[in-house]
């Protein structure tokens, strides 16, 4: 499988359930909050009960993750269908924690990769808004190296055991599960001897910190394991074919993050990225003089994020008819990237010196913050950088960059520290 | 490091547009061509590059029209100049969608730096199809076979080609009118048969159809950067035409006209310089197989494959620029936010791709004989003419409320 079913759907069918969707949202979901649309909650465990909350509700009216099989839990719709609850949502509150990464980074791997008596007791359980996943694949050793991994699961009898370190995990410290990729092993090349595990998060022998960014948000954390006992059951995939698994996992992610997953649901909406009109307003009443640049601030903003969306369906298009490769979804998120960072730049800049120093109870200051910490978008899901050596490489099809670890014993690859 | 380990896998092929396997071997404009439009699309290419490869491109720069009138026929015969034409009056599109026909013309065009007067006739006769008399369509079917050419005297001298800029007058004369103004950077002013003028009468904006022989009109050669298209500055002084020279109706209906051309024109321009950006991208991406240094090709290089990539990108989104805002034009659907969207990407980033690509080159990028400079030439010049990215960026602002 390289690349999602976008089946074709009756425009008229489709109406039809937009109007169903718009009609059950009105009286089920609540309305985004008019006076604070953007951080409805900055309490975690507020968030995570929230979300979950949510989660049901969708999931009892039958609008959630319904790209789903109906045999797990979902509705067996299309893309389009899922694309009408994201639109119409836009003016709800989403349970969005369970999108990314639960319902399209983990779910698709597990749809792919698990086994029967795995998708029926785990797929239904994050429709439902049961269990929230998040990702083990990071390590402190190296986040794009990925299949350097030095997380290692020893074999003992039906169980694993496993000793090390993950990190950049999505609040796991209110999660349930995770996908975990360890060394299984030491004696093979590194893409030959890992694995990927379903790990229970709150269990003996695993710590969660959680990791203060530059906001002093606590979103991501780090995880340390000592000798944690896992089953043989919870393996994904084969025992040592783990790099397949993460291989699908990593086209998942990009998918996710460049808007072209069927399996996302509702959209986030940044304040300060995406909030175009606002900014106008904004400019209108507290622009001064500069009217010039701020016009020409505006315009790029606009065009870069018609401009996303235009790319966005361009590549979605692109793989599904075989014109593009599978790996294309890295030009939707290098394009992100960076539009998102110069976004963030604008709507700084048009704010002034609202954005930098502000009165007690004023809000501004968030574009600056923002601003401070707009590189996270060219960071989190996989850099710019390696989104160039995708493009480059397995588009363009130039030579792959050298790599001193290829066809060596991983115990002998050369590593830091 | 085992020599020859740094070689691309495609080394020795030529790449299309997107890098990847495409329909015949050969890129599609846009990803949602039907079987027409495919055969249509490589029937102008195929036409282009046995009648005008970039040698004959070179040899044209010489011809005083900059192509000959014979050739402009047979490009007619393929339908280039047929698309935006009524049925009824001998026209008629390939998909039912004329401009986004006309973007794969547009595009293929660009990627051959292929002369002739394509952009003006087509956005003229699309006005005479919408909004001429009947005698004024009689013209289209001239058009269509590709016997006549059409003008569009637009901008002015310090004019930044916005309608309310235009000055030109038309005062009313013996039962008639009296044109006057200057117009500059006419395309094919020189070769249309007949020039749509725009500008002021009493009762607001308006547009009139007149021969190029007219008394009074004087139309003189312009140089240009762009060394295969030909503009021209067309003077009026007292230029004498009856009442039925007039197309559509004086005030908003022709305010809406010249919006309407501009957007057209804005939009061919746009699809021009994405056709034009992407075959630079592919022949500098095969000069980077090719060329080696240190023992190594450029390919291999991470800062050179860093910045391909880039490119990649600027040519892809470019490419979906134009098709949202060809689409828009299409549907009748936010065409005014979507068309300057297009110019505001596409006019930067497609110029930019051929800089890097320019540098990419080396030396041998900066030289007259590489053929480089005639797409960057024509590029600029689609860049500029009919409002800058700048311009358009402005526009977004205001129709964003500020």
């Amino acid at each position: 499988m390289d690349d999602f079913v976008y089946a074709e759907t009756d425009p008229a069918e489709l109406a039809r359930y937009r109007e169903e969707v718009q009609t059950w949202m009105n009286e089920n979901m609540p309305r985004r909050d008019p006076v604070n649309p953007w951080h409805p909650t900055q309490d975690d465990d507020e968030r995570s009960s929230r979300n979950r909350e949510l989660q049901r509700r969708l999931s009892d009216g039958g609008y959630a993750a319904v790209c789903y099989p109906k045999e797990y839990g979902g509705q067996s719709l299309t893309a389009a269908h899922q694309k009408i609850i994201d639109d119409v949502s836009m003016d709800f509150d989403m349970p969005i924690l369970f999108s990314v990464p639960t319902l399209s980074i983990c779910g698709p791997v597990i749809l792919e990769f698990g086994t029967e008596e795995q998708k029926q007791r785990y797929i239904p359980a994050w429709i439902r808004g049961d269990e929230l996943w998040v990702q083990f694949i990071s390590e402190p050793s190296g986040g794009s190296d990925m299949a350097g991994a030095l997380t290692r699961a020893d074999r003992d009898g039906d169980e694993f055991i496993i000793n090390g370190s993950k990190i950049w995990s999505t609040f796991a410290q209110r999660s349930d599960y995770a996908l975990m990729l360890a060394r299984t092993n030491w004696e093979v090349p590194k893409h030959r001897g890992l694995t990927m595990f379903i790990v229970p998060i709150h269990h003996p022998g695993i710590e969660i910190h959680p990791i203060q960014m530059v906001d002093r948000s606590e979103e991501f954390c780090q995880e340390f394991f000592n000798d944690v006992i896992i089953p043989a059951e919870n393996v994904v995939g084969e025992v040592n074919d783990g790099w397949t698994v993460a291989s699908r996992l990593l086209f998942h992610e990009r998918a996710a993050v460049g808007n072209a997953s069927p399996y996302t649901q509702g959209r986030h909406r940044n304040r300060t990225a995406d909030g175009v009109e606002d900014l106008a307003a904004i400019a209108r009443d507290h622009g001064g003089a500069d009217v010039g640049r701020h016009r020409q601030r505006l315009g790029h903003m606009e065009t870069l994020s018609r401009v996303e969306e235009l790319l966005s369906a361009r590549v979605v298009k692109g793989i599904e008819g075989g014109f593009l490769p599978a790996p294309a979804g890295s030009l939707v998120r290098l394009f992100h990237g960076l539009s998102r960072t110069e976004r963030q730049t604008v709507a700084m800049e048009v704010q002034g010196d609202r954005a930098l120093v502000w009165n007690e109870g004023e809000d501004t200051g968030a574009f600056g913050l923002e601003y401070v910490q707009r590189q996270q978008a060219c960071i989190g899901g996989g850099t710019t950088e390696m989104a160039r050596n995708i493009i480059s490489e397995r588009i363009l099809g130039m030579p792959r960059e050298p790599a001193a670890d290829r066809d060596l014993p991983f115990n002998q690859v050369p590593r830091s520290g | 490091m085992v020599p020859g380990t740094l070689r691309g896998k495609r080394s020795n092929t030529p790449l299309n547009v997107t890098g990847w396997r495409c329909r015949g071997g050969i890129a599609p404009v846009r990803f949602d061509l039907s079987d027409d439009q495919e055969f249509f699309r490589e029937t102008a290419r195929r036409f282009i590059e046995a009648e005008v490869p970039i040698s004959v491109v070179r040899e044209w720069h010489d011809h005083p029209d900059g192509y000959p009138q014979s050739w402009w026929q047979a490009a007619a015969e393929l339908g280039w100049t047929s698309l935006m034409v009524p049925e009824s009056l001998g026209g008629g599109s390939i998909s039912g969608r004329p401009i986004v026909d006309l973007t794969i013309v547009a595009d293929e065009m660009g990627r051959g730096v292929t002369p002739g007067p394509f952009m003006p006739t087509n956005v003229v006769a699309d006005t005479l199809g919408r909004s001429g008399s009947p005698d004024q369509q009689a013209l289209l079917e001239g058009v269509v076979a590709g016997e006549v050419v059409l003008g569009w005297a637009f901008c002015e001298p310090g004019g930044d080609w916005t309608a309310d800029s235009v000055s030109a007058a038309a005062v009313p004369s013996n039962g008639g009118y009296a044109l006057t103004g200057t117009k500059v950077a006419v395309e094919a002013g020189a070769q249309a048969h007949h020039l749509l003028v725009t500008a002021r009468t009493q009762d607001g904006l308006a547009q009139f159809l007149v021969p190029a022989d007219a008394p009074g009109l004087t139309i003189t050669p312009q140089e240009s950067l762009d060394l295969g298209r030909r503009f021209a500055e067309v003077r009026l002084v007292g230029v004498p035409v009856d009442p039925e020279a007039m197309v559509g109706t004086p005030g908003t209906a022709t305010e809406a006209d010249v919006e309407r051309q501009r957007q057209v024109m804005v939009v061919l321009q746009c699809a021009d310089n994405a056709g034009s950006a992407a075959k630079v991208l592919e022949f500098t991406v095969q000069y980077a197989f090719d060329r080696y240094s240190f023992g190594r090709p450029l390919a291999s290089y991470q800062a050179l494959k860093h910045r391909f990539a880039d490119m990649k990108l600027w040519s892809e989104a470019s490419q979906a620029a134009v098709d949202g805002a060809a689409d828009a034009l299409a549907d009748g659907a936010d065409e005014a936010r979507m068309v300057s969207v297009a110019k505001s990407y596409v006019g930067d980033h497609s110029v930019e791709l051929m800089h890097d690509c320019v540098q990419m080159h080396g030396g041998i990028g900066v030289t007259y004989e590489h053929d480089l400079h005639l797409y960057l030439r024509r590029a600029t010049v689609n860049r500029g003419l009919f409002g800058t990215p700048g311009d358009y960026r402005v526009g977004l602002s205001k129709m964003m409320g500020y």
